[in-house]
């Protein structure tokens, strides 16, 4: 159908020109091939899918209908490199057209390996994988950084090798997309921010297995550009063992695996490890086996008949003394017996001199001592008493009584009873009492004459 | 402990073959037994000093790194699977 202006309408309607693009396209377009990147990929609630495939210099947008989803053996996700077979098919309510997508032949990694192949070459000539610029690890890292995926396996293998084979480390994650639209720009960023912070000594950077599309953002210029001019070494494990990476090419060192990574990554500290735990073992091991050594020296000492019993040594001064202590009790013996004989010598002569017969000798000389002393005593009182008489009856002769019955008399005073001796004691006319032997007078003075 | 680990390595080999040759007295092996075991105690703690610490790098919405006040990047402890 071609749409010619009519002569009296100049212009054409929307559906009309939407219609006349409808039809033309979508005959010429009806069956095609088409070769792209996928982007901005969404899957509808009703199972349809719809996404962008470009190029470097386009772009088209695509549905995927839930019926034909269905039959393709792997869903396309962004960053794919898909043909697809499709028709063109107009909107015409929006006004735009799009590929209606009948099947996805994955064959965008043609294209993949090519851009690939060209950059390691690019690379190559560069000299960026040269073995010479290749920096050395350090021996010791303090602090491992780590690029990868906040919840892939990577990170958790890396953590499982380091507690399993370390005691204490330090372990800094700078989590980033490993696949599709933005991984290689965030990949790039962290490494350049590990080396702007100076945040770790090691770097890992890393991803698990994958399509060569899934892995294809460590194949990437800028992640090559930014491990390139890294300060702090890297280690690459990237894929599988046998996928090897741009990356794992520039990198300081390849690890097969990101266990394999860790591994290298503590590998001198483990080394110190394990050669302390064989020192410390060996150590232990002579050890025993010295003082196993020195006891067996020892039993063998103590097995020979001269440590076996002590007579061995001992025996001849045990013999000396059981000797000298003989000795020693006959001496004694010997001395004992001479004062026996010294003892009972003096004995007989105490006996000779017979002690109680003396006593008796004396105790008899004694007794008639005492006799003689009674004796002599009552002989002494009975003179005594005999002269004590005699002195008596020579008193009695002396009493004035005696005296005044021989014609004397005692002349008292009256007034005191006074003696009167003298003639000048009296006075004239004095009263005066006379004793005479047998009565009593009173006298006056008549007349005093002395003589 | 002063010691390198090249230093005290070669004084461990030395005792080890010093005790190992069974010439030496019981109470010569005895002090060398000492001396190599600080030092292997003393190299092992050189080499674990450091504590475990798991740390990721916290970002912004836009994916760039949040910076602290010291100007440096703010980190959180990264919770291990199964920890």
């Amino acid at each position: 159908m071609t749409v010619q202006p009519s002569a009296q309408r100049a212009f054409l309607t929307v559906a009309q020109l939407t219609h006349a693009i409808k039809n033309t396209l979508e005959q010429t377009f009806s069956v095609v091939s088409v070769q792209g990147e996928v982007s901005n990929l969404k899957e509808q609630s009703s199972g349809h899918i719809y996404f962008t495939l470009k190029d470097r210099e386009a772009q088209i947008s695509c549905v995927l209908f839930k019926g034909n989803a269905r039959q393709l053996s792997r869903l396309p996700k962004d960053g794919d490199q898909i043909i697809v077979r499709a028709e063109l098919t107009v909107y015409a309510l929006r006004g735009n057209y799009q590929l209606l997508v009948r099947t996805i032949e994955f064959s965008g990694v043609g294209e993949l390996l090519l851009r690939f192949q060209e950059l390691k070459t690019k690379l190559q000539v560069r000299g960026w994988f040269d073995p010479a610029r290749k920096r050395p690890l350090p021996k010791f890292p303090k602090v491992i950084g780590v690029v990868t995926s906040p919840t892939g396996a990577v990170i958790q293998d890396i953590l499982t090798v380091l507690k399993r084979r370390v005691v204490g480390f330090h372990l800094i994650l700078n989590p980033v997309k490993v696949q599709g639209d933005g991984a290689k720009e965030e990949i790039a960023r962290a490494i350049e921010e590990f080396n702007r912070f100076a945040l770790a000594d090691i770097l890992i950077v890393g991803r698990g297995g994958g399509s060569i599309e899934d892995l294809f953002a460590f194949n990437e210029e800028i992640v090559a550009h930014a491990i390139f001019h890294s300060a702090i070494p890297i280690i690459s494990a990237i894929g599988h063992e046998t996928d090897f990476s741009i990356a794992d090419f520039v990198a300081d060192v390849r690890a097969p695996t990101p266990s394999a990574a860790a591994e290298i990554a503590m590998q001198e500290t483990a080394r110190h490890v394990d050669f302390l735990k064989n020192c410390q073992k060996r150590l232990h091991q002579m050890l025993f086996s010295r003082i196993r050594e020195e006891k067996r020296r020892l039993e063998g000492f103590t097995h020979q008949p001269a440590l076996s019993s002590c007579y061995a040594i001992l025996g001849s001064y045990l013999q000396k003394m059981d000797d000298a202590a003989a000795g020693l009790q006959r001496a004694l013996t010997q001395k004992l017996m001479i004062k026996r004989t010294q003892l009972t010598a003096i004995e007989k002569q105490l006996k000779s001199l017979r002690p109680h017969i003396l006593i008796e000798f004396e105790k008899e000389k004694l007794l008639r001592l005492k006799k003689q002393l009674t004796l002599r005593m009552s002989q002494l009182f009975f003179e005594k008493k005999e002269a004590f008489k005699k002195l008596i009856s020579h008193l009695k002769a002396l009493d004035p009584k005696n005296l005044l019955s021989k014609g004397y008399c005692l002349l008292f005073a009256e007034k005191d009873h006074s003696v009167i001796l003298s003639s000048r004691d009296v006075e004239q006319s004095q009263k005066v009492s006379i004793r005479l032997h047998d009565g009593k007078l009173t006298a006056k003075i008549a007349h005093i004459e002395h003589l | 402990m002063t010691l390198s680990f090249e230093a005290a390595y070669a004084r461990l080999e030395e005792i080890l073959e010093k005790i190992n040759s069974g010439k030496l007295a019981l109470d010569e092996s005895l002090q060398l037994f000492e001396e190599a075991d600080k030092i292997i105690v003393l190299c092992s703690k050189k080499l674990s000093e450091a504590e475990q610490r798991i740390e990721v790098l916290l970002k912004n919405r836009e994916g760039e790194l949040i910076i602290n006040v010291e100007g440096k990047p703010q980190t959180q402890d990264f919770q291990t699977r199964g920890s």
